[in-house]
């Protein structure tokens, strides 16, 4: 390890002091109000040390690769657990029970996150996701007093260890064949070699894998229950963090590989990419619960995103990058209203809760209506020109079949949001057993997230920009 | 920078009355008033640019003139994307046609809307953005984006404050625009892609796109694309089956704006965009379209006769009125273009003044249901004349500007087939039928006269004065109004065969060359 190496690092080695010191500090003293401004402090300092991390020449190979994407990305996972921890500051302070774990936790997950971003190689790759995975099932039973939780964190553990099964023995697979566990030299030699029965079998698994952490169909079975049994900003870390890291892998590990297009493996890959807005939008329709019916909707927004992943072309890269940012901007902030929603009985999330919210509490209507349409793809957010540029990718490289059944779906996809919406502004007398504490931070952190949001859909062009000067990808 | 003032002025003012209309409870009244000052005002201002430019094209009759303004400024410069708006004749036709009536309905609902007056007027005026954005984009993504933009408050219009079923009626009207929409998205974008790859300039630029040569095979499918949008907003039947519960459901002022104004951007978009940009594979469709027409017209009157809601009534009344459009405009000459043209304009004016008064009914006597009316003509005098009036222009008596759009139509469509002209004429008479039988059933017969209600007040009076006015205008002097379209239609290649010296025979004595 070079100096060079070392400041390219910065930021991972502040991700990981943070929770150490906030250990310390509990140790002397709980105190949620300090361990919150220590939380926000450590990933905010993170944040600061990107753009120095940048202009360092050490790139943290062999394992990492921290190139402008990657900075990018770890960027945007930064900014969500920023939020996360904003929005969830207001969420514990109304509950019993320890709060100060819940910002370590979300520190480690953080860390794995950013690991997955910047993996170059198999290990680093399997480390950042265990590190990522871990903290998560504590933070989805962190509500301990109900089942729901309990729950959640059981079948997210038990799902979770499944998948890592299959990716670690698709890994294998890969390593016999093609003796290396980095991605480039690995999609040199396929390039060279051509792919056998054995390395297929190795990707598709390492593919499942991936599918069951995304909750693509057909490997989406958790999504629902854990959505619904995680707190609320738990729920937004899942839908936004942990995702879209694995999302970012996806790319690092598929993209070098152009001689999959057309296997079975690209073939794979579009159909649970198909079969993901198809189930993921029907299966939403049935939901009476909007986390429910907002984690099957992520399903079928992992399959937009897959859609733009299968397209070649120029476009690809940009419009997966702009979605992402797309829809950790919607996800937080939908989430966000639920949070700021949350009493401390229950997590605001039955459709009754938000009848009438309109005429209760229109700043956050308002808010939630913007984050929706978002989600809906509507003009004016960056829902929109994310989807715009998802079509766009997909039409240039003439895929058909994925393009329409994206049109079809997300029509469908409006019936539900227009559940929730038409709730909203009907006006209803009464009042539910959901909270309505005020919480600054969460507020803030919303007010935010909407200016973005309506920002990035009036004037996309200069996060268009700064991703096109990444340059290409890899 | 002029067009942009179009656009920015609305927003700004309906932000403004949101603002203004939003201050709590207390002040509910005055707010409500000052917020209704401002929209009018912001309406009034865009209306200066638009009348300026009218006036300034009639004075320049060079025959190259025909664009009276354009803004172009980089929006998405990566993927070709600008913030390009042009104006030409029938683009100011329209705009004029939709500052007029968002200020009529302003004006109408003056009282009516008494919760979220704020919030209301934004909508309103967002709408009205959104309307005038698609009149006079020129860039095909930002067409989109304001084809969009003007369905989402229209969405909450009716949603907020609509009848009783609004909600269902909403998400029905939101489904069929968005999935036909997000259909004319796939269009433009496989359009975009042919012509990039031919040419290497990736653009959504009307004028770059215009020329672009696609396979035949490939320009019908594009062209379904663009049609599913245009047919399902138009609406042609069997696309209509939105309409009637929107319309039905939506506020007053919404149903204004829909049938008057949200309609017209079906016409507009076929006009300016299918016929212009696939001209081949829409000639080849051009029967099936004509013949869509024709059932729209017999079939849209036939239900109206049938309805026994007011509103509902009035809006089947709108997919027969369009089946002369779509007729006009797959015509393919220049006498049926202008017909369309007009009959847009007269239908925008006449229905949203029937949609007002019914509305003015609806809050007096609290039901739209014929059936609980009648006699009313001793009741409402002021009222029932008026609605004979427009019950008139919209079954196309003579010297009102619908006779002329249909009376033009007919004229074009007579050279392409005779058929479909009996056909269509027919629906002349079955309009008669319904709108005497409209009045008959609500102004005479022996129902509700005994009931003491308000007669329509000066303000109510002085908006039907101008919409009266309007009517009269087309209908007797539609010279102004020809002479400006016609000049945009020479900016459309591939609408029609233009044929010289061929309009003076066929426009009415004293029409074509009344210019001012």
């Amino acid at each position: 390890m070079t100096p060079a190496d070392w400041s390219a690092l910065t930021p991972l080695a502040i991700l990981a002091a943070a929770p150490v010191v906030i250990m310390i500090a509990i140790a002397v003293r709980r105190s949620h109000g300090a361990v919150f401004a220590l939380a926000l402090g450590g990933v905010g300092l993170a944040l600061l040390s990107l753009p120095w991390a940048s202009s360092s020449p050490g790139r943290g190979a062999p394992l990492l690769l921290l190139d402008g994407y990657a900075l990018l990305l770890i960027a945007l996972i930064l900014l969500a657990g920023f939020a996360t921890i904003l929005l969830g500051f207001g969420y514990l302070k109304i509950r019993r029970g320890n709060r100060e774990e819940f910002y370590i936790l979300i520190l480690t997950a953080l860390l794995g996150a950013v690991i997955l971003v910047g993996s170059a190689h198999l290990a680093a790759f399997f480390l950042g996701l265990e590190i990522l995975s871990v903290s998560l099932y504590a933070l989805v039973a962190y509500e301990r007093a109900g089942e729901a939780g309990i729950e959640a964190g059981i079948k997210y553990l038990v799902l979770a260890a499944f998948s890592s099964a299959f990716l670690v023995f698709g890994m294998a697979l890969v390593y016999a064949e093609t003796g290396t566990l980095s991605f480039a030299p690995m999609a040199a030699k396929m390039a060279a070699g051509g792919t056998g029965h054995v390395l297929l079998a190795g990707i598709i698994l390492i593919t499942v894998g991936i599918g069951f952490k995304l909750a693509a169909v057909p490997f989406h079975m958790w999504v629902a229950d854990v959505y619904e049994g995680a707190p609320a900003p738990v729920t937004a870390f899942i839908a936004t963090v942990s995702k879209g890291a694995v999302f970012a892998v996806l790319l690092r590990f598929y993209l070098p590989m152009e001689v999959l297009r057309g296997s079975p493996a690209g073939v794979f890959l579009a159909a649970v990419a198909v079969a993901s807005m198809v189930a993921g939008n029907l299966l939403a329709l049935f939901q009476d619960n909007v986390k429910r019916l907002l984690a099957y909707s992520s399903i079928a927004h992992m399959g937009y995103l897959l859609v733009a992943f299968l397209a070649g072309g120029p476009l690809r890269v940009a419009a997966v990058v702009f979605y992402l940012v797309a829809y950790f901007i919607t996800s937080l902030g939908a989430f966000g209203v639920m949070t700021v929603l949350s009493g401390p009985r229950r997590d605001a999330d039955r459709i009754e809760d938000y009848r009438g919210l309109f005429f209760r509490r229109p700043w956050l209507a308002g808010t939630f209506t913007a984050m929706l349409l978002s989600l809906a793809g509507i003009p004016l957010t960056a829902g929109f020109i994310g989807k715009f540029y998802i079509l766009a990718a997909g039409v240039g490289t003439f895929l058909w079949v994925p393009v329409g059944t994206l049109v079809v779906t997300s029509v469908v996809g409006l019936f539900y949001y227009l559940r929730v919406l038409v709730a909203m502004y009907t006006p209803s007398p009464v009042t539910t057993g959901a909270g309505t504490s005020p919480m600054p931070a969460g507020a803030l952190a919303l007010a935010i997230l909407t200016a973005l949001l309506l920002g990035l859909g009036v004037y996309p062009a200069p996060l268009l920009e700064a991703i096109t000067a990444l340059g290409p990808f890899g | 920078m002029l067009l942009s003032w179009l656009i920015i002025i609305p927003l700004a003012g309906g932000i403004l009355a949101w603002v203004a209309g939003s201050r709590g409870p207390y002040a509910e009244k005055g707010n409500a008033a000052l917020c209704r000052w401002i929209s009018l005002a912001a309406l009034a201002a865009a209306l200066v640019p638009v009348v300026w430019l009218w006036l300034e094209g009639h004075s320049v009759a060079a025959p190259g003139a025909s664009w009276l303004a354009r803004t172009n400024v980089p929006w998405l410069p990566a993927l070709g994307i600008g913030f390009h708006l042009a104006m030409d004749g029938i683009s100011l036709l329209f705009v004029l046609l939709t500052i007029l009536l968002g200020m009529a309905t302003v004006i109408a609902y003056w009282a009516e809307i008494d919760h979220e007056v704020g919030l209301f007027h934004f909508l309103l005026l967002a709408v009205l953005t959104g309307i005038i954005g698609v009149f006079t984009a020129f860039d095909l993504f930002l067409f989109y984006f304001f084809w969009e933009v003007m369905l989402v408050p229209m969405y909450f219009l009716i949603a907020l404050w609509g009848h009783e079923k609004r909600a269902a009626a909403a998400v029905k009207f939101f489904i069929f625009t968005q999935l036909s929409g997000l259909l004319m998205l796939v269009s433009i974008l496989g359009l975009y892609f042919v012509h990039g790859g031919q040419t290497g300039v990736y653009t959504f630029d009307y004028f770059d796109l215009i020329g672009t040569s696609v396979p035949s095979g490939v320009a019908s499918l594009l062209l379904l694309g663009f049609l599913a949008a245009f047919l399902v907003k138009l609406p042609a039947v069997p696309f209509h089956t939105w309409l009637p519960d929107a319309h039905t459901e939506a506020p007053t002022a919404g149903s204004v704006i829909l049938a008057g104004l949200l309609l017209k951007t079906g016409g507009y978009g076929l006009l300016r965009f299918a016929l212009p940009l696939f001209p081949g594979a829409a000639a080849d469709l051009a029967p099936l379209a004509m013949a869509l027409g024709v059932v729209g017209v017999l079939y849209g009157a036939i239900l109206a006769f049938a309805q026994t809601d007011l509103k509902r009534l009035v809006a089947y009344t709108s997919v027969s009125h369009m089946g002369f459009v779509l007729l006009g405009i797959f015509a393919g000459n220049e006498t049926a273009l202008l017909g369309a043209i007009i009959q847009m304009l007269s239908h925008g004016v006449s229905t949203g003044a029937l949609f007002i008064l019914a509305g003015a009914l609806q809050e007096r006597f609290r039901t739209r249901d014929m059936e609980h009316l009648g006699g009313l003509w001793t009741v409402v005098p002021r009222l029932g004349g008026f609605w004979l009036f427009f019950a008139m222009a919209s079954l196309g008596l003579p010297g009102m500007g619908n006779f002329i759009g249909e009376f033009l139509v007919l004229l074009g469509l007579y050279r392409v087939s005779l058929p479909m002209t009996v056909l269509a004429a027919l629906g002349l008479i079955a309009s008669t039928l319904y709108a005497v039988r409209m009045v008959q059933k609500v102004f005479f017969g022996t129902g509700r006269e005994a009931v003491q209600v308000p007669d329509l007040g000066p303000r109510e009076m002085a908006v039907m004065a101008v919409l009266i006015a309007a009517i009269l205008w087309l209908g007797l002097f539609p010279g102004p109004f020809l002479d400006t379209a016609r000049k945009g239609l020479s900016n459309l290649p591939g609408t029609a065969i233009v044929m010289p010296g061929e309009l003076a025979r066929t426009t009415p004595p004293g029409g074509a060359h009344d210019a001012r």
